[in-house]
């Protein structure tokens, strides 16, 4: 031990609390671990860092221990020049570093961080609804009980974010650490600034694809579910908001990171307007303690979509036209001098669209010039400013595909789908984008029309769920 | 089967072309193969970029420097490098997914047949090594995957030094860094190096001017892909 301290000088406190506070909660690969070798190899024999299997065979089957992937076909086996000798390595999570199985992931083992325990960490000065409060109380109760699971079944525009600070507050004056969770990059870009104001001196990240923030040390993170693949036990408090969303629900790698991303003591809440079938199912049956929010904020009830049939769809889509009906409810829109929001199925549809939409809209005179139509899409390397465009009012039309069917409020739009019988309109895509429409309280209704070639039971299911939400809110 | 790429199922087509070799079919779905663009049509007959003229501007330039002794006599290329390659090839390169080079072994291939077969039948291939850094960092060559492919005999002969990686230079340093290449043997046939990329062509110049001080003939190069 003597000649090992006179080789690597001994940590000091200040130091280790340092390490402890930067790799606590994570469990990484070597290379995302940057301290030197000399160092590395003094924290693995102090048991500070512990190694723990990449990949783990059980029977046939490998798991990658990272993201949980069994899928033969994205297990790759490569020869290595490291090992000189042929493995497995995840196909699956190699975006964050390739997970190899002759490469242990390591785990922080030694001291834990205390977080500070904030006495009064909200500055959000704003207040709840009678139905907000009640559904924050619950959120309130279920962290400090330590339930594991809350649902909080929000219809969409009931002000989530909000409702969620008592809970946060009682996380932080405990000293906890805490994560919210989106599937969407978008969402958690437009979180960073509000909760930021709200809890002025608490340490915030967001985490996300090519986000500046990415040493993941502070003690309220915010993420992409991507992003928890790199933690271990490291939340008290997780929430995952929309869970239903894209990829969260078709991707069974995320609620696999999320799991091991918690404490075993931990509180999940799961916030949606739109629960799956799976969930839906397990809510039905008492399995999933719930609390129920029925109306916006506003007090005001959830448009309802109406159905508009176009016997010509098809040929409209094949020739790139525009349906009279479509133009017909442009003409007669009650309120013409809101924004306008046109989803289209696909990426294609929305590009191919535009020029014939703009001659329209030009000469209905609902815009003066192209410039104020724009596209936006997945693919868009621009997304973000068109849509920060659209909020300044420097776009009044916007055609989109499903990739703004939640997590961005513009306050006074009207909604129209294009072919809305098209697959990827499923319900809950279909209820999200109705919920786009009549988001403030100074113009609470909204147009919300959905062009379709034959009714599916998605639209006929979505506008079924809208009007139940309505009826439990008593507005009906 | 499933795209390497995308991951999606692929329906495989089998065809007369395939149908006894079933290792002939591509393990990328047919959308995914249509993004990645083949080099055809007019080509710099020094170099395979994309040029009107017989031979381009920037061989013209090397010839200039190297004043007609240009180490290198030519550079044949597969692919362009178009976005969806730009990402495919740092998907398999630099974070590592081996698997992927699987998605250029046919065309490879048949390109190699295409434009060297006739060449000088001797010609020994030389895939440009990683030093050694950057070859346990990555656990592959992805050289030696491409050169592994092709039915020539093979040899190592070369040795890089560690240094910056060559993506992160620009065109200048590139050009005038200090030569990273070392020979472990001499060799007295002609070579035909292979890399994955050719961007500016510095690096296959280095190691072609290696080799021709060390007494090899001649010296070519054959890359996936022309940057």
């Amino acid at each position: 031990m003597q000649s090992i301290n006179q080789t690597v000088p001994s940590f000091n406190k200040p130091l280790s609390t340092e390490l402890s506070r930067q790799f606590a909660g994570k469990r990484l690969l070597r290379q995302e671990i940057q301290v030197e070798s000399t160092v590395f190899t003094r924290l693995l024999a102090e048991q500070q860092f512990t190694a723990t299997p990449s990949m783990v065979r059980q029977q046939w089957k490998l798991t990658c221990q990272r993201c949980g992937n069994q899928t033969p076909h994205l297990i790759g086996r490569m020869p290595c020049f490291r090992c000189q000798s042929t493995h497995a390595y995840c196909r699956k999570c190699i975006h964050m570093g390739r997970v190899s199985e002759c490469e242990a992931l390591y785990i922080w083992s030694g001291e834990i961080p205390g977080w500070t325990k904030h006495e009064d960490p909200c500055t959000w000065k704003g207040e709840l609804t009678t139905q907000q409060q009640l559904a924050a109380d619950r959120i309130v109760q279920a962290i400090d009980n330590q339930e594991k699971e809350l649902l909080v079944y929000a219809v969409c525009g009931a002000g989530k974010t909000e409702m969620l600070f008592p809970g946060i507050t009682a996380a932080l004056q405990r000293g906890w650490r805490i994560c919210i969770a989106t599937p969407r990059a978008d969402v958690v870009r437009e979180l960073k600034p509000r909760l930021q104001t709200a809890y002025h001196d608490v340490s915030i990240e967001a985490l996300y694809g090519g986000s500046p923030d990415r040493s993941g040390t502070a003690q309220l993170l915010l993420a992409t579910t991507h992003q928890l693949l790199r933690f271990y036990r490291a939340f008290d408090v997780m929430i995952i908001d929309e869970i239903d969303a894209f990829p969260y629900h078709a991707d069974a790698s995320l609620p696999y990171a999320t799991k091991h991303a918690i404490t075993n003591q931990a509180t999940t809440i799961y916030l949606t307007a739109t629960p799956r079938p799976k969930d839906q199912s397990r809510l039905n049956r008492g399995k999933l303690p719930h609390v129920f929010v029925p109306v916006r904020y506003h007090g005001h009830p959830l448009p309802v979509p109406q159905l508009k049939l176009v016997w010509s769809l098809k040929k409209h889509i094949q020739h790139f036209t525009i349906p009279k009906e479509l133009s017909d409810w442009l003409i007669n829109r009650k309120q013409p001098n809101r924004q306008l929001l046109i989803f289209t199925p696909t990426i294609m549809l929305a590009e191919r669209f535009y020029t014939p939409m703009a001659a329209l809209l030009q000469n209905l005179g609902i815009i003066e010039h192209t410039e104020q139509l724009a596209t936006v899409h997945a693919e868009d390397p621009n997304r973000t400013e068109k849509v920060q465009q659209f909020r300044n009012k420097k776009l009044l039309v916007l055609i989109t595909t499903t990739i703004l069917e939640r997590g961005v409020t513009f306050p006074s739009v009207d909604v129209a789908i294009l072919a809305a019988g098209h697959t990827v309109f499923d319900e809950a895509a279909l209820v999200q984008i109705a919920g786009r429409a009549g988001r403030s309280g100074d113009d609470p209704t909204g147009e919300v029309i959905f062009f379709h070639d034959g009714k599916t039971d998605a639209m006929v299911q979505a506008i079924h769920s809208i009007k139940k939400m309505n009826h439990r809110a008593g507005l009906e | 089967m499933h795209c390497l790429w995308c991951h999606d199922s692929i329906l495989v087509e089998v065809s007369w072309g395939n149908v006894f070799m079933p290792s002939r079919r591509s393990p990328l779905c047919s959308a995914c193969t249509n993004k990645l663009q083949l080099l055809d049509g007019r080509r710099c007959v020094r170099c395979s970029r994309y040029s009107n003229q017989t031979v381009c501007g920037d061989c013209i330039w090397w010839k200039d420097i190297f004043q007609d002794e240009d180490p290198l006599a030519w550079n044949y290329s597969v692919y362009h490098y178009n976005d969806p390659m730009k990402e495919m090839i740092s998907r398999w390169k630099y974070r590592g997914d081996y698997l992927l080079g699987e998605a250029f072994r046919w065309p490879f291939i048949d390109a190699f047949k295409q434009s060297f077969l006739k060449w000088d039948k001797a010609a020994i291939l030389v895939p440009i090594p990683l030093s050694v850094v950057r070859h346990r960092e990555r656990g592959f060559n992805q050289a030696e995957m491409l050169t592994a492919f092709l039915d020539r005999k093979s040899v190592a002969l070369l040795q890089r030094k560690d240094g910056e990686k060559q993506s992160k230079k620009s065109r200048q340093d590139r050009i005038f860094a200090e030569n990273p290449f070392r020979m472990k043997k001499t060799i007295n046939k002609p070579v035909i190096l292979v890399d994955d990329i050719y961007t500016t062509g510095a690096t296959l110049r280095h190691a072609a001017n290696v080799l021709k001080q060390q007494g090899c003939p001649k010296v070519c190069a054959f890359t996936l892909i022309r940057g």
